[in-house]
């Protein structure tokens, strides 16, 4: 038996699989420039210890590679009644209620990976800087009708700070 | 567009024309430089009046440039370009407080600053956070007050210094007035009798807060002897007694005596620190006032801030551990905007009760939670400062959560009354942090590897930034789901019905009834 955390009566709504491709060059990248960094000292100084570094990276990275695929399969989010819910993670499970009334603004990013594939990531913000909901891997167009709901829901439930 | 002087003490500021700040504002704040100026140019040039005067005395050093210059003969046109430059010195202070100018409309509060470079800030009204009013020392000797209203966001702040003591007072009753929804009739203020000199002592040995505004008594006293002992049993007091005793160490150890001259800085700094701390909790006080809660500090340079209700996200109440056996707490709240005048002394204006004992405690923790008015919710707050846990109310965590709780499992829990959500947590350093459910921004639960296997998980209520972090870990995992969906609901509802932002346009409404998360 799991004692893994989950809310009862969601239906989630699930993130583009094209997401993964995304998170897999992403996270790709960033391993092998670190190391390649990372081997560096051992090349110049001919130490064969100094190889573990960037052996233990790698496999973390490798790791991180092939969990990728459920990791993003993990981030959901629905629009209840009064809030927004959003949940991430897998090994580190998080959970966030926003509701709508809260929200200061909405911003939606596309960075160059992004742009590639068509996709979005829409970012909620409240005053509380701890909040951190951010929901990647919307299709551009999936990203923009949420952002309009959202701010039309905001609107409706307009509270003080 | 005309703009009017204010020089008689309660005239209307707040008549949405556009006003000037008190005269002596230039001095006030180039005061201090200019005084240091003057002081210098008066201790070169002794020397040289005495050789004036008197005649014959020789002038000693030529390094000296006043010195210089006179002996030069270039005294005429020294003397010229000094004057210059204090003409342009005093023009462009008085220019800068032609330009210096703001207005109260029923809508914003709007301040105009700036020669060449002119800035235009507005503040909304039904967005205010607080209203501060400052007197450092040199200031209240002129009878001049800066008043600030901070609104939310960080250096947010539209500052109007500086005004009339009075002339303050009153703009922060008008403004107070018309933030709260209401759009009332001028209220005449009395014109007040006597001289200057009178009516500057008078001020001086006023009470902080102005009579008519507020029920002039502090509900809590602050006693010297419960201030200065706790700032003798402080953190600060151990880390201080901690580094002594290693100076001593290293002193004797080494034979080196270099090392206690360096210190020297520091234990100047600490005194410095102890003495403001001190100071500037002497006169504390706090009172209700029908728009909000007015909170006052210092002995010379004074503040006293008025928070309007639901302007409070976050309180928390802890108890060091060396307070323990004297039964003292501390209250400290998290607010949307952050005041300049907190840095002043050392103590941020987040603290709102330095020290108190438990009596005090609740009589501040009633006035910054008004929502609180069910006397089961006060109840609660006391056993969550109190009580050493168990079946208290509180959910606490399960018995396996000794392993990350040693001696606070059975204390560390949260609860959720109507209008409110409280955790409490430490056995030795104990601590209870309560957050209005009107003011929550949102609410995270996370869970880990190591609180999975444990089934435990962490919930946290995110509100704005401040000293209060409101997380609570190693709870039950099915409680933490419940409270989760419990809270997120409640949130919700206590937002709909909340209408703290505009006070008193209506009466306040009763909290909602929310079911606690039930036992297990």
């Amino acid at each position: 038996m799991t004692h893994r955390l989950e809310i009862p009566n969601i239906e989630w709504r699930r993130v583009s699989p094209r997401y993964i491709v995304v998170d897999l060059v992403g996270t790709l990248v960033f391993g092998i420039i670190s190391c390649v960094a990372t081997s560096l000292p051992a090349l110049l100084f001919g130490n064969v210890l100094l190889w573990a570094i960037p052996a233990s990276l790698a496999v973390i990275f490798i790791i991180t590679l092939a969990l990728t695929p459920r990791r993003v399969r993990s981030i959901g989010y629905q629009l209840r009644d009064d809030d927004l819910l959003f949940r991430r993670g897998l090994m580190f499970q998080r959970f966030v209620a926003v509701p709508y009334g809260r929200m200061q603004l909405v911003d939606i990013n596309r960075g160059p990976l992004d742009r590639a594939v068509g996709l979005s990531e829409l970012k909620f913000v409240t005053a509380a800087a701890s909040t951190g909901v951010v929901i990647p891997g919307l299709t551009s167009a999936d990203a923009e009708a949420l952002r309009d709901r959202l701010v039309q829901l905001a609107e409706s439930r307009r509270a003080g700070l | 567009m005309t703009v009017r002087d204010i020089i008689e003490p309660g005239a209307r500021l707040a008549d949405g024309q556009w006003h000037r700040l008190h005269p002596a504002t230039p001095v006030l704040k180039g005061g201090i430089a200019l005084l240091a100026i003057v002081g210098v140019i008066i201790v070169n040039i002794r020397d040289i009046l005495i050789d004036v005067v008197i005649g014959g005395g020789d002038v000693p050093s030529d390094r000296d440039p006043l010195v210089w210059i006179y002996e030069h003969e270039f005294a005429g046109l020294f003397a010229l370009a000094l004057l210059a430059g204090v003409l342009l010195f005093v023009g462009g202070f008085y220019l800068s407080w032609r330009m210096h100018r703001f207005r109260v409309t029923d809508e914003q509060v709007e301040v105009q600053s700036g020669i060449l470079f002119r800035t235009n800030r507005r503040g909304r009204l039904d967005r205010i956070q607080g209203i501060n009013i400052s007197k450092p020392f040199l200031a209240r000797l002129f009878g001049a007050a800066k008043l600030e209203v901070s609104v939310a966001g960080q250096n947010a702040n539209v500052q109007l210094a500086y005004l009339g003591s009075a002339a303050a007072d009153e703009l922060r009753r008008e403004i107070l007035l018309r933030a709260s929804g209401t759009h009332s009739a001028a209220a005449d203020a009395a014109p007040s009798a006597g001289g200057v000199i009178g009516q500057r002592v008078s001020e001086l040995l006023s009470p902080e807060l102005d009579p008519d505004a507020a029920p002039p008594e502090s509900v809590v006293q602050m006693h010297l002897g419960r201030l200065i002992g706790s700032l003798l049993l402080s953190g600060f007091t151990v880390v201080l007694i901690g580094g002594i005793v290693a100076l001593v160490v290293v002193t004797t150890t080494t034979r080196q005596p270099f090392f206690l001259f360096g210190f020297v800085p520091a234990i100047i700094g600490m005194g410095g620190f102890y003495i403001s701390r001190f100071t500037r909790s002497l006169r504390y006080s706090i009172a209700s006032t029908p728009d909000g809660i007015r909170v006052g500090f210092g002995l010379l340079s004074t503040s006293n801030e008025t928070l309007p209700p639901g302007r409070i996200h976050a309180v928390k109440v802890s108890q060091p551990l060396l307070w323990r056996p004297a039964g003292w707490w501390e209250v400290k709240i998290n607010r949307a905007s952050s005041s300049s005048a907190s840095g002043a002394a050392g103590q941020a204006n987040t603290t709102i009760l330095p020290v108190g004992n438990l009596s005090d405690t609740m009589k501040v923790l009633e006035l910054v939670l008004p929502g609180l008015v069910d006397p089961a919710a006060i109840e609660m707050l006391e056993r969550g400062m109190l009580s050493k846990g168990g079946d208290d109310g509180f959910t606490n965590s399960p018995r396996r959560a000794r392993i990350l709780r040693w001696f606070s499992w059975n204390r560390n829990g949260f609860a959720v009354v109507p209008g409110a959500v409280m955790f409490r947590s430490g056995a030795i350093w104990r601590e209870l942090v309560v957050v209005p459910q009107a003011r929550l921004q949102s609410l995270g639960m996370r869970q880990g590897p190591l609180l999975r296997r444990l089934r435990l998980a962490t919930l946290s209520v995110h509100t704005v930034a401040g000293p209060v972090v409101a997380r609570l870990g190693a709870i039950d995992k099915s409680e933490a789901v419940d409270a989760f969906g419990a809270i997120s609901a409640a949130a919700v509802s206590s937002a709909e019905i909340d209408t703290s932002h505009r006070w008193r346009m209506t009466l306040p409404p009763a909290p909602p009834q929310i079911p606690v998360a039930e036992q297990p």
